[in-house]
Parts: C-alpha cells; sequence; structure tokens
C-alpha cells in the first residue's frame, strides 16, 4: 500500500473500494447466520448410521431399491397366475414394488420420514 | 483349483447326521464353522466373565464390551421395552461377529457367504416384529401401512405401497450381509490369486507380485473392517425393526 502514496485518488478509491467489499461481506455473513439460525438443527433427523465407507453405503440404498422391486415383482407374478389376470398384475405390481424400493430408499437415506422414534 | 474364486464357498459333506423325508442331512462344513462361532461366543461371554472381577481382565472387558454396545443400541433404537428382546438381539450380533471373523482366517469357511443363512436370520426378525407387534397391539399393528394425515382417496395406493415396502425388508436385511461378505471373499481370493500366477512367471513376476501381495493385505484389513461392520448394521437393522413391533404408530 505505501507504494501507492503517490497517487492519493487511487489510494482512496481502493480504501473506498475495500471498504464496500468488506461491508458486503459482512451483510453476506450475517444473512448466512440468520439462515442457518432460522433452521435449528433438527433433532429428530435420524442419527448417522454405520456407513463409514461410501461403498457401504452404497450397497445399502441399492438393496433397498432391488429389494422392493423384487418383492413388487413377485406378487404380481403370484396374482398372476392364482387370479389369471396376466399380465396386469405384474405391471401394477412392478410399478408399485418400484415405488416401495424407492421410499426404502429414501428412508434409508434419511430423506422421508422415518418411521416413529422410541418416545410414543 | 487355487485360482478358481468361488471354490471356497463349496459345500462339503462331513458326515450323514440323520434323515428327513428321502432327504440326507448331512454335518457340513457349513455346520462346523457354525458350531466353531456359536462355540467361540459361548467361551468369550461366558468364560471371560466367569471371574467377575472389578477390575476386568482384557477378555472380559470384550465380553463387557460387546454387551454394552449391543444394549446401548437397543435402548437408544427401541426404548426400553425392547430390551426383552435382548437375548435375540445379541445372539445375532455375535453370530455374524464372531462367524465373519472367523472366515477371514484362510482355509476357514465364511458361513454369511451362503444366503439361505443370512435370509435364515433375517426371516427370524421378520416373524419375530409381524407375531409380537400382533401379539402386543393388535389391529393397532396395522397402522404401520398407514402414514397419519393422508388424504382418504390416497390410502389404498399408499398402504399397498407401504405394505410392500415392509415386506422387502427381509430381503435387503439379508442380502446386504450375504453380499457384502460374498463380495469381499471372492476379491481376497481373485487378488491373492494374482500374486501365485505373478510369481510363477519368473524373477520379473516376484517383482510385479508386490502389488497385488500389498493390495491382498490392505484388503484383508478392510474386510475385517466390513466383516465387523456389517455385524453392527444387522444389529441396528433389526433393532429399528423391533421398534416397528413395539411402537408401530406413526
Amino acid at each position: 500500500m505505501a507504494g501507492d502514496a503517490h497517487d492519493d485518488g487511487k489510494h482512496g478509491n481502493r480504501l473506498a473500494d475495500e471498504a464496500a467489499l468488506s461491508a458486503r461481506l459482512q451483510r453476506l455473513g450475517q444473512q448466512l447466520d440468520q439462515v442457518k439460525s432460522s433452521k435449528p438443527p433438527d433433532p429428530a433427523a435420524p442419527r448417522p448410521q454405520a456407513d463409514t465407507s461410501a461403498m457401504a453405503r452404497g450397497l445399502r440404498l441399492s438393496t433397498e431399491l432391488v429389494a422392493g422391486v423384487i418383492v413388487g415383482a413377485g406378487i404380481g407374478w403370484l396374482l398372476d397366475r392364482w387370479l389369471g389376470i396376466s399380465p396386469w398384475g405384474f405391471i401394477v405390481f412392478l410399478l408399485l414394488g418400484f415405488t416401495a424400493g424407492l421410499l426404502n430408499v429414501m428412508r434409508a437415506a434419511g430423506l422421508a420420514q422415518q418411521r416413529q422414534g422410541p418416545k410414543q | 483349483m487355487a485360482a478358481d474364486p468361488i471354490h471356497q464357498f463349496e459345500i462339503q459333506n462331513y458326515f450323514p447326521v440323520f434323515k428327513i423325508g428321502a432327504t440326507q442331512i448331512h454335518f457340513t462344513n457349513s455346520a462346523l464353522f457354525m458350531a466353531v462361532a456359536v462355540g467361540l461366543t459361548a467361551a468369550l461371554l461366558i468364560g471371560a466373565t466367569s471371574g467377575r472381577r472389578l477390575v476386568p481382565t482384557r477378555l472380559q472387558s470384550l465380553a463387557e464390551m460387546s454387551y454394552e454396545l449391543v444394549a446401548n443400541t437397543l435402548r437408544n433404537t427401541a426404548g426400553e421395552e425392547a430390551m426383552r428382546f435382548f437375548p435375540l438381539v445379541l445372539s445375532l450380533f455375535m453370530f455374524i461377529l464372531v462367524s465373519n471373523v472367523v472366515g477371514l482366517i484362510p482355509y476357514t469357511f465364511t458361513v454369511a457367504t451362503h444366503i439361505i443363512i443370512t435370509a435364515a436370520l433375517a426371516l427370524t426378525v421378520f416373524f419375530t416384529v409381524i407375531i409380537y407387534g400382533i401379539w402386543r397391539n393388535g389391529w393397532h399393528f396395522f397402522k404401520l401401512f398407514l402414514p397419519s394425515g393422508i388424504p382418504g382417496w390416497m390410502a389404498p395406493i399408499l398402504i399397498v405401497i407401504e405394505l410392500l415396502s415392509f415386506l422387502s425388508r427381509p430381503i435387503s436385511h439379508s442380502v446386504r450381509l450375504f453380499a457384502n461378505m460374498l463380495a469381499g471373499h471372492i476379491t481376497l481370493k481373485l487378488v491373492a490369486g494374482f500374486v501365485v500366477m505373478m510369481g510363477s512367471v519368473g524373477a520379473l513376476g516376484v517383482f510385479g507380485a508386490i502389488a497385488p501381495l500389498a493390495l491382498t493385505i490392505a484388503l484383508t484389513a478392510l474386510e475385517l473392517l466390513v466383516a465387523v461392520l456389517q455385524a453392527y448394521v444387522f444389529t441396528i437393522l433389526t433393532c429399528i425393526y423391533l421398534n416397528d413391533a413395539i411402537h408401530p404408530g406413526h
């Protein structure tokens, strides 16, 4: 800064710029604090489970999805055989199973409402 | 045979035990290592705590740690009332943990690499939840399938989806343990196989075998982590499902 002392106008401008910048930074910081404080940490949020490695997490989520689809497809196929409504049972229950699988994944990832906790 | 990564999962009949109908039931290597897991667990829990010292020995504190881990998990997840299921949950945890860790020793057999075993364990939990849930809550148990605050016209679809989600639990519960153990052991065998294959090539091969050897050691450590972690994950999920049996309302 000392090297710029001979150019007062430029120096002043730069000082003003820096003041404006720091004021903006402060405002932004305050706004961020407000946003943070308006969303207190949700105590009902599911505790992070023992997913220490990303691979374990991926395996867990994928089995949840696949399990839903398999159960839906299996039930649809059985209904088709018992009621003779092929292929409608399979089609409908495959889609419903996919939905159930997505619900499983969202629950496992903590995005959907978990089933109720220990408090009644 | 050494290069066949699937061979380690083969069931071998040791000697016939009894017959059910026309089916001969054999004592197999799977049964042997199940017995080993149960024996080691019993030796640890009964033997190590028989001294009942105030300042525990190493084995005693290991037994106490496993007890407290499972008891705390069950209490925090499903409440104080769930402690009546503590024997079931501790048995599941110790059986899976000990059989997984024993299976990491070369020339042993990992019980959880057969889906029939993990499925039997998961179905035990599944039917415990259903039977105890209906016995304790009656019709109230079926509120599990009806999320609260749902408009009436959506209820039929959502009940079916929740029912499918409930029925898919034993599948994801069992497949997760089974797939983790199976994949880990196949990877370990494949990478270890490279060491033998490269070592038989010559001097350059021996030098090249250093990398897979280091990877095998790293993978063994990872597999130890996975073995313990999957036993714990199976236990946590058991606790979450038991919680539904005790508190079915949404």
